[in-house]
């Protein structure tokens, strides 16, 4: 086990947010059976006004958890230099079984805490609530994620045990950890670039089909995980590379680093919002016929969807031209 | 949208009003805020400037060191060790290293002192760190005594003050000639502390290091990387430590910060009412309250991190003097390389901020939901 | 705008020991463009019922409908919305926040509807004008007279322009000459088109030639319903 300032707040963090939605869920509990909203009761009213503290507790969370993948980012950065054969956070998270496990867990509890935002807010436009029980239904789901979240992180940074010197040797004999970045590595360059583009295409396709057609939403936000879920590994496979110069560099953190001139947010930011954005058109736009909600799908579906493909536009046109701007010419070798 | 920031804008404009109207109340917590953050903020960059120093200091140093052992203790080295290792692959320099430790009685102080033979030195003469030249008071030309192992005394030049950029492991150091060193510490001829050897290519140390326990088996080699990641570690764990120690004023915050925003005064409920009554929505009243801690927050936590910035890169870290100084009578005045980064901020960030949030949902909620119809009754 | 109520109640502390009726099944029609006055002892249940009208507080059970829309199941979220487009209130202690000033205390209910800045202040500066406070824009309400915290709870009541204005016993802090010359201004807005609605057991309200109906009410019931001529 590791005592780090860096590790206590990562792991502070998660038990806070797994307490905050502990107290939401109980709360969404009470909502889900008790909820009338025709009935003038006091009760009723208590359970109105919770409805601001659940979503409150919600945002914060999510705000929380936003930062705590940073955070969880940037420490596995730090700590490379405490294992052997660590050369950056790639491989801190393979230390043990629980690294990626985690990132991943924070990642979607990212997306499904935006997700249930989003489908919160639209139920905040239709006077009679539609959607209450649903959302609160919903809910509930995501605390299992948050406590699996808290636990394998726990785990992660329980069973780190850092090479150090110990008093009868040097550490000399401590094991080399096997090689790093090649395992997220291993897709070919050429496949990878082919689906990217391929994948991107297709979502602008769909987006442009959602605008004029007024319908399949669900389809975009598919879309947009999945060309989300490649550009995540096109990255690794064959844009970091590019921006590294270096043909056998395939670390998805290393170009977060000023030495790389922080090429990686100009990514991420924007892939990341992209992808909540596409997700929150599928969360919306099914909704068109409930009478009270209709307006604000009409109004507010579009508007995502619009951002979100010109978002990812971005993300298209930053790799690109990363890609052309590099010195590393793979010509014959990976295409 | 713009509707949505011309909103936010009034109540911004709004929260900083009434954060005026009551300054007393409001700074007292600000001054708590800054304070805390102040403190982790100065425990984490004082930390990580040790550690970065350190990394400094060993860029320079040799890639191994090669100790002896005896009986599991760190023994003298013999000499003739040096010959024993005869010529490996891809070591472009090894030599023997004499240095050790000086009790000084009249400063009760440690002195590192060391042989330094590419210096120069005549047998009378020694550089001494800057650290011993101020609680001595001595200058280039004076001339300072010691004990040597038999009793006697010699007496040595001060031919130069070192005026290392980092000062914190120069600060308590002497160094004279081989001879000079041998007749004080009383190390005989054909003995030496430490071997160094330092390899071209980093990827060959490990290797290196293998061959030399093979062929030196009662020696321990110990790689410059081993000694940076052991400090590493260290220095995480010394911080997670102090903010163990510390979450007990993180706590205290806490539940000051859940007073404050929960025992709200009279005026401050009638003034929520009002504004309930007037057509203000809860999500309003809630994302006012928000607004006014975040307007707390972002000062407080500029305010301390800037105090403590100050502190540690420009006062050196005076605050932490009388802690350091348990184990360091020379403490060193050393001024580190500024610097920021993401993850101390976020970090600081978890731990001040964050709890302050939290602990302020419920009774800021709690504020929100006034009746609109209270003013009334 | 019509107001409607129909079999109205309001129940405190449903289900408790001490449970309250303050209002017990009333059925109104308020016009548009009316003075209406609720008229009642303390404990009546005419500010209770005024609150429920104004979308302060919503009926333990019945419907209040306002002109289309009925408003008495609405989430709170939603009433007020309805009520800073459609109220103006003028509370009995004025309610003005110390410590700021008057231009700031009239402009408050606007804020949360994010009115482009200039344009909320001439409309602040234009009410100013028109009750004769122009020249204390910028003083704290702390120094105000109580006639002239009266007129700026006024200038805050209207500055949403909204077509109700409530007054919830208006006079009770001021004296017999401020209490008629708050009528002349109730007459004022009467005359330039707004619907309103005020609570008093104060005979210089409810004589007051500006009320058009008096509503008598006691122990949450109507006793008498009149028009006046």
């Amino acid at each position: 086990m590791l005592l780090s300032p860096a590790i206590l707040a990562l792991i502070l963090v998660s038990v806070t947010v797994s307490l905050m939605l502990l107290l939401a869920s109980g709360f969404a509990i009470q909502i889900i059976t008790l909820w009338d909203i025709n009935s003038g009761s006091e009760q009723q009213l208590v359970l109105e006004r919770r409805t601001y503290l659940i979503s409150t507790l919600l945002t914060w969370a999510f705000v929380a958890e936003l930062v705590s993948l940073l955070l969880f980012v940037y420490n596995a950065e730090s700590m490379s230099g405490q294992f052997v054969g660590a050369m950056c956070a790639t491989g801190v998270l393979n230390v043990n079984v629980w690294g990626w496990p985690t990132l991943f867990l924070k990642m979607i509890v990212f997306f499904s805490g935006a997700a249930w935002l989003t489908l919160n807010y639209l139920d905040n436009q239709g006077y009679d609530y539609p959607l209450v029980k649903l959302k609160y239904s919903l809910l509930l789901l995501i605390v299992p994620l948050v406590i699996a979240e808290f636990v394998v992180q726990l785990l992660h940074f329980q069973e780190m045990e850092p090479d150090v010197i110990v008093s009868c040797c040097g550490s000399l004999f401590s094991s080399e950890s096997e090689s790093v970045a090649a395992g997220v590595a291993g897709i070919q360059p050429r496949i990878a670039m082919l689906a990217f583009y391929v994948s991107g295409l297709a979502m602008l396709l769909s987006g442009v089909w959602f605008l004029r057609r007024k319908s399949g939403g669900i389809l975009f936000a598919v879309m947009g995980v999945a060309v989300f879920v490649i550009s995540m590994i096109a990255i690794v496979s064959f844009v970091s590379p590019y921006i590294y110069e270096h043909p056998h560099h395939h670390c998805p953190f290393c170009i977060l680093k000023s030495g790389h001139d922080f090429a990686g947010y100009f990514l991420y930011i924007p892939l990341f919002v992209a992808a909540v954005l596409a997700l929150g058109v599928g969360v919306i736009s099914p909704w068109a016929k409930v009478p009270s909600l209709a307006a604000s799908v009409v109004k507010d579906a579009p508007r995502l969807a619009w951002l979100s493909m010109a978002l990812f536009a971005m993300v298209y046109a930053m790799s690109t031209w990363m890609v052309l701007s590099s010195s590393l010419t793979m010509q014959g070798v990976w295409w | 949208m713009t509707k949505f920031i011309r909103k936010q804008r009034y109540l911004i404009d709004f929260t900083l009003s009434s954060l005026l109207r009551r300054k007393t109340k409001n700074l007292g917590l600000l001054l708590v805020y800054t304070l805390i953050v102040f403190i982790l903020a100065s425990v984490m960059l004082f930390t990580h400037a040790l550690r970065s120093e350190a990394g400094i200091i060993l860029q320079e140093s040799p890639e191994i060191i090669l100790q002896r052992m005896v009986a599991g203790r760190h023994a003298l080295m013999p000499a003739e060790y040096l010959e024993k290792i005869g010529r490996v692959r891809g070591v472009v320099r090894k030599e023997g290293r004499l240095w050790g430790y000086f009790y000084d009685y009249a400063t009760k102080s440690n002195y590192t002192m060391m042989a330094a033979p590419d210096k120069g030195l005549s047998n009378s003469e020694v550089i001494i760190g800057a650290g011993i030249a101020r609680v001595r008071w001595l200058g280039i030309g004076d001339f300072i005594s010691f004990n040597s192992f038999d009793g006697k005394t010699y007496t040595f030049e001060v031919k130069e003050i070192l005026d290392s950029e980092s000062e914190l492991v120069s600060s308590d150091l002497v160094l004279m000639s081989e001879t000079a060193w041998r007749t004080t510490l009383g190390v005989p001829e054909g003995y030496f502390t430490d071997i160094v050897l330092s390899v071209r290519n980093p990827r060959e140390v490990s290797k290196i290091a293998g061959k030399l326990t093979l062929k030196l088996p009662d020696t321990r080699p110990i790689l410059r990387d081993e000694i940076l990641r052991t400090y590493d570690s260290v220095f995480a764990w010394r911080q997670g430590i102090t903010f163990v120690l510390l979450a007990g004023a993180v706590l205290a915050f806490v539940i000051f910060a859940w007073d404050k925003a929960s025992g709200l005064s009279a005026e401050e409920k009638r003034e929520i009412g009002i504004l309930k009554a007037v057509g203000w929505e809860t999500g309003d009243v809630l994302h006012m309250k928000f607004w006014e801690g975040g307007i707390i927050s972002l000062s407080a936590f500029m305010l301390g991190y800037l105090a403590a910035y100050v502190h540690v890169f420009y006062g050196s870290a005076v605050l932490f003097e009388p802690v350091l100084k348990g184990w360091a009578v020379l403490y060193p005045e050393f001024h580190p390389v500024p610097f920021i980064d993401g993850m101390q901020v976020a970090t600081l960030f978890f731990f001040t901020v964050f709890p302050y949030t939290v602990a302020t949902i419920i009774p800021i909620w709690r504020a929100s939901i006034t009746d609109p119809d209270t003013v009334m009754r | 705008m019509l107001i409607e109520l129909n079999d109205i109640r309001k129940v405190f502390n449903q289900g408790k020991h001490n449970e309250f009726s303050a209002i017990r099944g009333i059925s109104l029609q308020i016009e548009p463009n009316k003075v209406t006055c609720l008229k009642g002892a303390s404990g009546s249940g005419k500010t209770t019922l005024l609150s429920m009208i104004g979308c302060l507080s919503r009926p333990t059970s019945g419907r209040i409908t306002l002109g289309e829309q009925n408003i008495s199941g609405l989430p709170e979220r939603f009433l007020t919305d309805i009520r800073r487009h459609t109220f103006g209130f003028i509370f009995q202690k004025f309610n003005l926040i110390q410590g700021l000033s008057v231009l700031e205390n009239i402009m408050l209910p606007a804020y949360p509807l994010g009115t482009p800045h200039e344009a909320l202040m001439d409309y602040a500066h234009s009410l100013l004008g028109h009750f004769g406070l122009s020249r204390l824009s910028t003083s704290p309400v702390e120094w105000l007279s109580g006639g002239e915290a009266q007129r700026v709870a006024i200038c805050r009541a209207m500055i949403n322009d909204p077509e109700i204005l409530i007054a919830d016993e208006p006079t009770a802090n001021l004296d017999s000459k401020l209490s008629r010359e708050f009528m002349g201004l109730v007459d004022d807005l009467h005359q330039s088109g707004k619907t309103v609605l005020i609570t008093s057991h104060d005979p210089i309200v409810f004589d007051s030639p500006v009320i058009n109906r008096v509503v008598e009410m006691c122990d949450g019931q109507v006793l008498k319903d009149e028009p006046c001529y």
